[in-house]
């Protein structure tokens, strides 16, 4: 109840900051904007549509989570308005889980508005609409938790502005990790011990990317979207219980 | 011997050492505190800037850890959740979640204690009513003055009616108005039998409000006790009277029991070495038919003696009595 309560004051305070409309009125113009392309071939032109719109969409969507999301934690603390809930009975772990929760929803609700622009230009345009683009739009989600996961591990020991060069670097490399493989393989043993621990500490973000299916008809199994899931559940936990851990033992000063 | 069910607050050898800059540079902010603070009474910790106070109410709220020594709330240990349940704090020039109304970022922190719906409701309009912000209730709190802030931020502490209220300079920045204000809801709640711990390096503030004090400087304790024994122990046991139309040759029987005479026109204004002195300048005063017009025995106050224990402090040790 507390964690909910929270988690509606974070959501709250989302919905009042001007940032999140600027940026959600960015992405839906990106959006829009592909209609404006001079028309290719047919079938070029909807993979353009496809591809633009949902690579916006995890644009967006990341920037919300990175720069809305530092203001999470460490504004709480540089602003010193995380004294008045510490003193409260509520354990510090809650005030974290109520924050991401309450992000996670905010970032929800942009995911859905920008996904209905998406599906608003392809009606317009006439692009057959199928059911990979939700599989593809479920994932996004799934990797702006793991994102807002990470902004929150970070922003619990360093700075708003730290915390947000640092998630951006983590999205960069995240989306890396598997060239990373591919380049250790053909290198030495250490270089490529190195570069597959980084590849299996990191989250593989690349995983979450399903444009590629939406845009060429592939198609991926039940089990094989059910493992992507579990493996991005089982990160944001990871995440989680660590920023829990360093968040339990800092000073607020 | 307070029985330990009545100590409210207890540190004992408390310390704070701070690491700052990039070399980790000790700080040593709060240096083997040991404070009791008892039901039901008006505290206040008391010190100039810097001397300590905020790390140690911030220890004992749970903000920080200490590096020795130990705290306890109503008798449980540090981080006891079910302390801080019976606790209330306003933190030092606080800062809020400027996006809330006053009413909703009251019934927020409600919400942390479990209040909902009507029996929340009455609460929140009583304490907006109760610091006098009932005409800001749907205001944002950005809009707010300092003094506005520090009205809700003592609303927001007294939310669950708590039995302990601790104010981190609740006074400061405040206007005279404001200052009063808040000294009359501090003996309000004490009235409703309540404990309340509050820090000022305005020691005025304290000699009017507080039963016991207790003084600090540079983390460490230098005085504690009741005001009254404090003020006793601070006074200079002078007594000064204003008397009209003393002739001269009674002034000139006067001067020997005096430390200082002021005259101003026919009044004059005498200070007495000492309250023995009082019977024989009365003598004088009525045998030389002038008129007695006040007689105030001079109390001492905290800034005397506060001026004196750091007077006393900073002395090499050799030279002190
Ligand atoms: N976060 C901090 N980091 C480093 N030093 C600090 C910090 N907070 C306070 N100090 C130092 O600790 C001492 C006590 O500060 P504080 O408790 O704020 O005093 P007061 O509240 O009595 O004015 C000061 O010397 C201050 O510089
Ligand atoms: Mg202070």
């Amino acid at each position: 109840m507390k964690i909910l309560s929270i988690a509606l004051n974070t959501f709250r305070e989302n919905l009042r900051d001007k940032l999140l409309y600027n940026l959600l009125v960015f992405a839906l113009l990106m959006i829009g904007s592909s209609v404006l392309l001079s028309r290719l071939t047919l079938g070029e032109f909807h993979r353009l549509i496809l591809d633009l719109g949902l690579g916006s969409i995890n644009f967006f969507g990341v920037l919300i989570a990175i720069f809305v999301g530092i203001g999470l934690v460490s504004k709480e603390i540089e602003k010193k308005t995380i004294y008045t809930i510490v003193s409260k009975p509520v354990a510090r772990y809650q005030f974290l889980l109520g924050k991401y929760l309450g992000l996670t929803f905010t970032l929800f609700v942009n995911t859905v508005v920008m996904a209905l622009g998406l599906l608003l230009v392809l009606y317009a345009q006439d692009v057959p609409v199928e059911g990979m683009l939700f599989k593809a739009l479920a994932l996004i989600f799934v990797e702006f938790m793991v994102i807002t996961a990470v902004a929150l591990l970070f922003s619990t020991f360093t700075s708003a502005t730290l915390s947000a060069i640092f998630t951006l670097a983590m999205y960069v490399i995240g989306h890396l990790t598997a060239d990373l493989k591919t380049f250790g393989a053909k290198m030495d043993d250490l270089s490529r011990g190195i570069l597959n621990g980084i590849y299996y500490l990191l989250p593989n973000l690349e995983r979450f990317n399903l444009k590629g299916h939406v845009v060429h008809h592939l198609e991926i199994s039940g089990s094989d979207l059910m493992l992507i899931v579990v493996y991005g559940a089982t990160y944001t936990a990871f995440l989680l219980f660590t920023a829990s851990l360093i968040f339990h033992r800092r000073d607020f000063r | 011997m307070t029985p330990s069910s009545d100590l409210v607050v207890q540190t004992k050898q408390l310390s704070k050492i701070f690491r700052v800059g990039f070399w980790g540079k000790r700080v040593t902010a709060v240096d083997c505190l040991s404070l009791e603070v008892r039901r039901g009474e008006v505290f206040g910790f008391l010190g100039p800037n810097g001397a300590g106070k905020t790390t140690t109410l911030k220890i004992l709220m749970g903000l920080i850890y200490p590096t020795s020594g130990t705290a306890r709330l109503f008798n449980m240990d540090m981080g006891d959740p079910r302390a801080k349940t019976r606790l209330g704090f306003l933190p030092e020039s606080p800062y809020f979640y400027d996006y809330l109304t006053s009413r909703e970022f009251l019934r927020f922190y409600g919400h942390l204690f479990g209040l909902w719906g009507a029996v929340l409701s009455k609460r929140v309009d009583e304490l907006l009513e109760l610091v006098g912000m009932t005409h800001a209730k749907d205001l944002q709190l950005r809009k707010f003055s300092k003094g506005m802030l520090q009205r809700v931020g003592i609303a927001q502490a007294l939310i669950n009616d708590p039995e302990l209220v601790v104010l981190d300079e609740p006074m400061s920045g405040l206007d005279p108005i404001g200052r009063k204000e808040v000294r009359d809801l501090i003996l309000r709640l004490k009235e409703s039998g309540k404990t309340v711990l509050f820090s000022s390096h305005i020691l005025h503030d304290a000699e009017v409000l507080c039963d016991r004090v207790a003084m600090i400087l540079k983390g460490r304790l230098v005085a504690c006790g009741r005001v009254t024994d404090l003020l006793d122990q601070g006074a200079s046991h002078q007594v000064e009277l204003v008397v009209d139309r003393l002739t001269s040759e009674g002034l000139d029987h006067l001067r020997p029991l005096t430390d200082k005479v002021v005259m101003q026109g026919d009044r004059m204004l005498v200070v007495l070495k000492s309250q023995q002195q009082v019977g024989g300048a009365l003598e004088i005063i009525r045998s030389a038919k002038a008129s007695l017009v006040s007689l105030n025995p001079q109390k001492g106050s905290l800034e005397d003696l506060f001026i004196r224990e750091v007077k006393g402090l900073q002395r090499p040790p050799e030279n002190r009595a």
